[in-house]
């Protein structure tokens, strides 16, 4: 169904569900999802409120698209704000969680207070309650999802869950649902943790409805079905190779930032690649992928399914780990893999497996071991301090320091803190490659210059997903820019982060923009909702979102100072590959990006900007 | 002259079987030697030649033709293909 028009607002501190009607009018200037649930969070939040006190909120939500027939329609995002970063967070996530939340009759759920004791949120349907989680507290994600399914008798129940991550205060703690599908950047789930609230069951069977024009709408989403489908990337590319092909394509760039960023292209890619994933083990004879999947509604399936190598040192005598499960995505390989080194696919494979399991971020984790790894290397940690030996390229640091941070144990709880604290902590703030305290991904921004300005300008804190100009400078989609290049890029940037935007706030899946633009999202929005949804008006949606989570930093006490690259990107060129002798041009690119977007030079949306937008 | 092609993805299928595991080949090519030419030896796809790069640089389409391979150059060469 399009928007059910219901809210389920949790008072934790008090144990009350409570169902109001959906602001209908937001819904006309936010259309759901992202940007639906962060014009109910900035309303109701404080913006300098500590992420981790009962005063901060956390929703859950769907957007209109959300279980719908709309292909990769199974979208749930999780606002509220960021433990890792102190700024406004929304991390999105696929599997079959959000649809079901749906299919239950809700758009949300605003989580508010913190409950006295661990407990979990029960819904069927119209039926919400509170129930007691004392039996789940200290488990992990995969045994909570197993033992609520059984305590329910019913094995369709969709459970999103934290692990001991987000109990013990990782800051880049996750949100699991399915199993291995996560809102998984900015500490989303150490927010959840910090409530007490364990996790969500939800079990709807209400089914679809409130279509604007079925009709209309099952004639649009065939047809966009049929343009993913008769893509090349969309219909082959990504669901036979997944994410994970980009190795090779940005290491051969000199975009694949590799040891903590010392370099941009890593010896050992092949090794972790999509094409080794692909190759039989000299071991067992077995591929390591197994599979790949798809989530709620999706006609792409770009996921990844895959079988660890059962003699591999990190899961001797642990045949929990055996069986398929997630992984490895190509965000998940690098972090795990080029950012500190290490060119094992199993040992990838294992930490990645840690990540979903407990609930924490790879791309935070890894990067925060990168990071460390440096400092290792330096002789500002000694093994001492790490309880092993930690040099780059190191299989075997890898997989404990995942173990011993999915429980806080030793060295894992300092990484827990993430890269920034903990490059802070010991003297050497410069060595934290992020922004805004947040882990970068994938893509050298020497490289991929318009990268470099996405990362410095996400509200999140440094990420892919605000602002994909990969697709554009690397990839083509939709047309070819040149990565070395800041020309073009403000606005390259800007329309990228709007569109986005408005995808976030869908329920679709950002991975059909490789198919589909906004015009082909359109019709199917336009039927589904109510109202008159015009390409005019989703572009401003999407400039209004943007701006509205500015402000809401800006109200935080992020100035135009947080919106900068760390010096080894501006001063430390790349060594190799077709950026060698660049930096990222982040001081030239900023002004031109403030003023595209109608910003003063201090980074502020201008008065007329504001008025424009109507915030 | 030698150069180093590479094939990734479903074109790694157009390699000979002892060069499937490292994606890449070391050709001997006469001077003069196009992109073009070489993924025509090569019988590929135009249409599956999305990304072709050398040394990292994108090739577009309409230069592949008039575009001269060099001593010691890696030309590699993907499908359409994306990720995130």
């Amino acid at each position: 169904m399009a928007w059910t028009r219901k809210v389920l607002r949790v008072d934790l501190t008090n144990g009350t569900c409570k169902s109001e009607p959906l602001n209908m009018e937001w819904a006309q200037q936010y259309l759901g999802q992202r940007g639906l649930a962060t014009k109910y969070f900035v309303s109701e939040v404080d913006p300098k409120v500590d992420p981790l006190s009962p005063a901060n909120k956390l929703i859950m939500t769907t957007g209109p698209l959300t279980g719908t027939p709309a292909s990769t329609g199974g979208r749930y995002s999780v606002v509220t704000k960021g433990a890792l970063t102190g700024a406004i967070a929304c991390s999105n996530s696929g599997g079959y969680f959000g649809a079901e939340l749906k299919f239950a009759g809700w758009d949300m759920i605003i989580f508010e207070g913190k409950s006295p004791k661990p407990v979990y949120l029960s819904i069927e349907n119209d039926k919400a309650e509170l129930k007691c989680a004392a039996h789940l507290w200290g488990k992990t994600t995969w045994v909570t999802e197993e033992t609520i399914k059984k305590t329910h008798q019913d094995p369709q129940v969709r459970v999103c869950s934290i692990g001991r991550a987000g109990e013990n205060g990782v800051l880049y703690a996750c949100i699991v649902n399915d199993l291995h599908r996560a809102a998984g950047r900015s500490g989303v789930g150490t927010v959840m943790g910090s409530k007490n609230l364990k996790a969500v069951a939800v079990r709807g069977t209400t089914g679809a409805g409130q279509i604007k024009d079925p009709k209309a709408f099952m004639a649009a989403t065939a047809a966009g079905k049929k343009v993913l489908a008769e893509n090349a990337v969309t219909g082959q590319g990504l669901p036979t190779y997944g994410t994970q092909v980009l190795m090779n394509v940005i290491n051969e760039m000199g975009a694949l930032p590799t040891r903590n960023h010392r370099d941009v292209q890593f010896e050992d890619a092949r090794k972790i690649s999509a094409e080794a994933m692909h190759e039989k083990r000299p071991t067992d004879g077995k591929t390591h992928l197994v599979t790949n999947a798809a989530c709620f509604g999706c006609t792409i399936a770009c996921g990844r399914i895959s079988r660890i190598d059962e003699t591999h040192f990190s899961v001797v005598n642990k045949p929990e780990y055996w069986g398929a499960s997630g992984g490895l995505e190509y965000e998940a390989a690098w972090a795990l893999g080029a950012a500190n080194g290490v060119g094992d696919l199993e040992a990838l494979q294992y930490a990645n497996l840690i990540c979903n399991e407990d609930g924490f971020d790879p791309i935070s984790f890894g990067a925060t071991v990168g990071a460390a790894m440096e400092l290792y290397d330096l002789g500002i940690l000694k093994a001492s301090d790490i309880g092993m030996e930690a040099p780059f390229g190191s299989a075997k640091a890898l997989c404990e320091l995942a173990r011993m941070t999915a429980v806080g144990e030793g060295f894992g709880k300092e990484l827990g803190i993430g890269s920034a604290r903990l490059c802070e902590k010991h003297g050497k703030p410069e060595l934290s490659m992020g922004v805004k305290k947040q882990e970068f991904p994938a893509y050298d921004s020497r490289g991929i210059q318009g990268m470099g300005l996405a990362y410095a300008t996400s509200n999140r804190g440094a990420c892919h997903l605000r602002g994909y100009t990969v697709a554009s400078e690397v990839l083509g989609i939709p047309v070819k820019t040149d990565p070395l290049v800041t020309e073009g890029k403000a606005g390259l940037v800007k329309a990228f982060q709007d569109a986005t935007a408005v995808f976030d706030s869908s329920g679709l899946c950002i991975f059909t923009s490789f198919a589909w633009s906004l015009a082909d999202i359109q019709p199917q929005i336009d039927a589904a909702c109510e109202g008159d949804w015009t390409m005019e008006k989703l572009n401003e949606v999407g400039e209004r979102i943007w701006n509205l989570e500015r402000q809401f930093n800006l109200a935080a006490g992020f100035t135009a100072k947080d919106d900068d690259l760390p010096p080894r990107l501006k001063t430390e060129p790349a060594k190799t590959g077709p950026a060698k002798g660049l930096v990222n041009g982040i001081d030239k690119m900023r002004p031109e990006y403030y003023a595209e977007r109608g910003w003063d030079a201090n980074g502020k949306p201008t008065g007329e900007t504001l008025k424009r937008l109507g915030l | 002259m030698k150069i180093v092609f590479k094939l990734f993805a479903s074109l790694q299928d157009y390699l000979p079987v002892e060069a499937k595991m490292t994606n890449a080949l070391t050709l001997e090519l006469d001077e003069g030697t196009t992109v073009q030419d070489v993924i025509e030896r090569f019988a590929l796809p135009q249409k599956s030649c999305k990304l072709v790069l050398i040394d990292g640089n994108f090739v577009p389409p309409e230069s592949r033709a008039a575009r001269a391979l060099r001593d010691g150059e890696t030309l590699a060469i993907w499908p359409p293909v994306a990720g995130g």
